[in-house]
């Protein structure tokens, strides 16, 4: 089941691929039916995941590369447990939604969909994998399919972007493999589920502590920490929008699940001594990507920035150390998904309309577009965290968490959320409040089924979480209870 | 008859050569309209004895047959016979790859037997087990090759010829002195006969250390390492682009298999040790930085895959690094090494044949001129970015196992900073290898005319795509194809 979910999508890529030249406007369909199959299969997972039981659910296993003479043995290891499976349900759910909001792409679409399909398997691999390489092949999988989608669809100056994104990730990645290679050689196995038993490298052939940095780098690139952040606001603005919701959605998530999952869990005595650096990093970035947010003038670039400033809170969560805090750390990297997603959906309507993302340009908007207004109203307000709304429930238990640990360190997370207010309400009050521009009397509302749809779909999801936090946080709790428990 | 019977593979190639030669000098007195539409049947019967060399060596695994022939001259073993495989089928690829090219040239019998002969000699190379073997095979294939690269009889292919005839014969000359020295010191000729002296002495260490220096010295310039990589650029714009594919492919594999056959089988024994591990390590590193960066560089896509193919000869000896440092029972490094030559196989030559017919269709070797050819040919710039990124090493592609299976065979040898040079070279590469990518996917061509790759070439093209993702998704039977090749020195 979870295999079939992994690898449909690349399915539906190689129909669309062979696709005859004029038969072009059938590829949104069948990339449209594929992501809707992979959620619904996730669904189908999500509701039949046994959640009183330990340990990882949906295993698929078999060996793939069997070597004689060595300790060289990659086997295809996939399952679930409470930290991915919720992932995995965000990744499909922001493939449909991303396929959506393209139904109207001109330039290759044929392409552009095999791309984004691949993406989508490349994405649930990367949450699904039990065994090292595995995971490291669809970590760099990932590369190939944003660097065209970037450097072909994007706008701006798309190709240094794509670049920049590409050398970046795959510069984290070259340490990562390093890492994963020393960790196999030392344990004899590439399992994750075996590593997370050994608890201690200290026999390794190098020291455990440059293992773990070796492990982090990628993941921190990834995430992205002040001062990796750069590649962040370039790839977000040039991108497409579909690209900018799955790279804001769900590839930023990649850096956070990675130090969980391998990080924190693999090495725990090592994670537990670097919660200090973890801590002031994560206020840094926090502090920096707020301050940073404020002075942004396109609306992209501010909402860019906003993630560097809320992915800093995942950070936060994970210095704490503890269960709580680790809880309100998945936590945030579900309801960021979704917010981010949203808000970057929304600015892709504006600038589909008015062709311009300039906030100094737009003014007005409210008049013209009630429902893009009334929207991107309750994702920005999800974003500075209303109670009642999923960044709220996020933010909160990652405070919680981390406070006994790290008072001050908290203390500056939180002057984060009062800059969340400001930038958040400043910019919608520019954009869609203020006298009504004569300029923009033309623009329309967003009112095709493709585009209110995936909207709704993902209002409905920010509330849920926000009202009734318990469906997915027990879950995620329950996943990240083993690794806080080796933590302790 | 048995000794003939364990040189099936390459005396095909060879009759395959003579059969071309006589046929090309028969054909016009036969017929005069034959001998206009000549390079058909001789490309088919360079295939035919390409496909002969293939099938006698799958014969030979069939049947188990191993053994050495000619008294000891040859071995015929796993090793060997993975390298009959994979120059036969390089040279099958050449040839196809060649077609097109032959067609507005005179020498087509000529280029065909001299490839045959190359490949041939190639094969010798990695079964000689006998300096005096080992020696003539050598001089067979770099005799062949020196035509080879001269044959448009134009200016830089003959300076490029001149600077590869005079390197080589220094590097020739450094290989044979140091050939001397070992049977001066031991009185043998044969790898065994070495073998045995260097396990049963402890004199003459220096002396020794010295003739695995010019060997290993003689033997770089066939790997194309650093500091003997001085002639690969010039050569390799200056060559015909199949026989640059030939020479940055099957030339370098020859080099690698007769370094791994001295060195393992002869020097074996108490010389190498961990100071060969080091100095290995050092040429590693050097090849792979200065390769990389001097590549980044190149505007012609020729020179850049020269500069390209020494970095990849730099990753390659990380493997061999890793057997000198190893447990000599682990045999990962070199089988790490079997492993990637043949990974590397199928995706350079891929890339070659991708830009002969790119090149060929849009008249220039420049990357800049490769603006938009994903416009005009989708399958060709799908084939060739597949190509690069096996070469820069992203999954799903060969290029990415064997890049980790040569990491890991560095990281168990306690060489990890080695292995991390090593993946921050890929970063760099990626910047030069990608740019082309990006040049025929993202950037607008000059014209929108469509074209397509001869007949020939797709199928030569398809192959090695088809490959290269074969092995990057199934890898386990090369993995043990190679496991098997570096058991020979256990």
């Amino acid at each position: 089941m979870l295999t079939f979910a992994i690898f449909f999508p690349l399915v539906g890529a190689l129909l669309i691929a062979a696709l005859p030249k004029d038969q072009e406007r059938s590829a949104k369909v069948i990339a449209a039916v594929t992501t809707a199959i992979v959620l619904a299969a996730v669904a189908y997972m999500f509701i039949d995941y046994d959640r009183g039981a330990s340990g990882y659910q949906f295993i698929d296993s078999t060996t793939w590369l069997d070597s004689g003479i060595s300790d060289f043995n990659l086997n295809y290891t996939v399952g679930l447990d409470g930290l991915s499976l919720p992932l995995v349900l965000l990744t499909a759910f922001l493939g449909l939604v991303s396929i959506l909001i393209s139904w109207r792409i001109e330039l290759r679409p044929k392409e552009y969909f095999v791309w984004l399909l691949v993406l989508e398997t490349s994405l649930l691999g990367v949450f699904s994998s039990l065994d090292l390489v595995l995971f490291f092949l669809f970590w760099e999988l990932e590369l190939i399919p944003m660097y065209f989608l970037i450097s072909i669809w994007g706008s701006g100056n798309r190709i240094y972007s794509a670049w920049k994104y590409v050398l970046y990730t795959f510069f984290g990645s070259a340490f990562m493999i390093v890492g994963i290679l020393t960790l196999g050689f030392t344990a004899g196995t590439f399992d994750i589920r075996e590593l997370a038993e050994v608890g201690s490298f200290d026999d390794a052939i190098i020291p455990a502590w440059s293992i773990f940095t070796l492990l982090s780098i990628a993941f921190l690139v990834k995430m992205p920490i002040v001062p990796f952040h750069t590649w962040l606001p370039d790839a977000h603005t040039d991108a497409p929008t579909a690209v900018s919701v799955m790279l804001a959605g769900v590839l930023l998530k990649m850096g956070g699940y990675g130090i969980l999952r391998m990080s924190l869990s693999i090495m725990p005595e090592q994670a537990a001594d670097a919660n200090v650096i973890f801590a002031v990093i994560a206020a840094v970035s926090i502090i920096y990507g707020a301050m940073m947010t404020l002075v942004q003038t396109d609306l992209k670039r501010l909402i860019a920035y906003s993630s560097v400033s809320h992915m800093g809170y995942v950070l936060l969560g994970v210095s704490s150390i503890g269960l709580v805090g680790l809880t309100g750390a998945a936590t945030q990297m579900v309801t960021h998904g979704l917010i981010t997603g949203m808000l970057f959906a929304l600015v892709g309507m504006v600038y589909d309309r008015a062709h311009t993302r300039e906030i100094g340009d737009l003014s007005g908007l409210a008049t013209r577009m009630p429902f893009i207004t009334a929207m991107m109203l309750v994702a920005g307000l999800a974003s500075l965290g209303l109670p009642a709304l999923a960044g709220f429930t996020a933010e909160i238990t990652v405070f919680l968490g981390t406070f006994e640990r790290h008072e001050a360190f908290t203390i500056i997370g939180v002057l984060g959320v009062a800059f969340a207010a400001g930038y958040i309400l400043w910019m919608i009050q520019r954009v869609f409040w203020g006298p009504p521009d004569p300029k923009w009397a033309e623009l329309t509302d967003a009112t095709a089924w493709w585009e209110r749809g995936p909207i709704i779909a993902l209002t409905i999801a920010i509330v849920a979480i926000g009202v009734y936090p318990a469906w997915i946080m027990d879950l995620l709790r329950d996943g990240v209870a083993p690794i806080a428990e080796r933590l302790a | 008859m048995d000794d003939l019977n364990l040189l099936g593979p390459q005396l095909a190639l060879l009759i395959g050569a003579g059969l071309i030669i006589i046929v090309d000098l028969l054909l016009p007195i036969v017929s005069r309209q034959a001998y206009q539409g000549r390079l058909p049947l001789l490309s088919g019967l360079a295939l035919l004895a390409a496909a002969g060399s293939l099938g006698w060596s799958l014969a030979l695994v069939l049947t188990d047959e191993r053994g050495e022939a000619f008294d000891g001259m040859i071995s015929v073993d796993d090793f060997t016979l993975f390298f009959n495989f994979l120059f036969a089928a390089v040279a099958g690829a050449i040839v196809l790859g060649s077609v097109d090219y032959l067609a507005r040239h005179r020498f087509q019998g000529e280029y065909l037997a001299l490839i045959l002969i190359a490949a041939a000699g190639m094969s010798l190379m990695a079964a000689g087990t006998d300096l005096i073997m080992i020696f003539i095979a050598l001089e067979l294939q770099a005799i062949a090759l020196f035509a080879l690269v001269g044959i448009s009889k134009n200016e830089s292919g003959s300076e490029a010829t001149l600077k590869f005839l005079l390197l080589s014969a220094i590097s020739t000359a450094i290989t044979l002195y140091g050939m001397a020295y070992l049977f001066g010191l031991s009185g043998e000729t044969s790898l065994d006969g070495i073998a045995s002296y260097v396990a049963n002495t402890d004199e003459n260490r220096s002396a020794l250390v010295l003739a695995a220096v010019f060997l290993t010295a003689g033997l770089g310039f066939k790997m194309a390492v650093v500091p003997f990589q001085m002639w690969v650029p010039d050569v390799y714009e200056g060559a015909p682009t199949p026989i640059t594919a030939f020479l940055s492919v099957a030339s370098k594999a020859a080099g690698f298999a007769v370094v791994m056959r001295i060195f393992l089988a002869a020097l074996g024994e108490g010389l190498i040790t961990t100071d060969w591990a080091y100095l290995f390590a050092a040429i590693a590193a050097v090849s792979m930085t200065l390769g990389n960066v001097l590549a980044l560089v190149q505007g012609n896509i020729k020179r850049m895959l020269g500069y390209s193919s020494i970095a990849q000869a730099g990753t390659i000896l990380i493997g061999l690094a890793a057997v000198a440092a190893e447990d000599p029972q682990l045999l990962l490094g070199t089988s790490s090494v079997v492993f990637f030559l043949g990974a590397y196989a199928f995706t350079n030559i891929g890339a070659f044949i991708a830009i002969i017919a790119i090149s060929h269709k849009i008249g220039s070797d420049q990357i800049a001129d490769y603006a938009g050819v994903a416009k005009r040919s989708p399958l060709l710039a799908f084939a060739l970015a597949a190509c690069l990124f096996s070469l820069t090493g992203f999954p799903p592609t060969a290029g990415f196992i064997a890049k980790i299976y040569v990491f890991n065979a560095a990281v168990q040898a306690d060489l990890v900073w080695l292995a991390i040079i090593g993946v921050l070279n890929s970063v760099i590469s990626a910047y030069y290898y990608l740019r082309v990518v990006l040049n025929m996917f993202a950037r607008d061509p000059e014209t929108d005319e469509a074209f397509t790759p001869s007949p020939y070439l797709g199928a030569a093209l398809a192959a090695a795509v088809v490959g290269l993702f074969a092995i990057g998704i199934y890898p386990t039977p090369l993995i043990e194809a190679s496991e098997s090749a570096a058991r020979v020195f256990s």
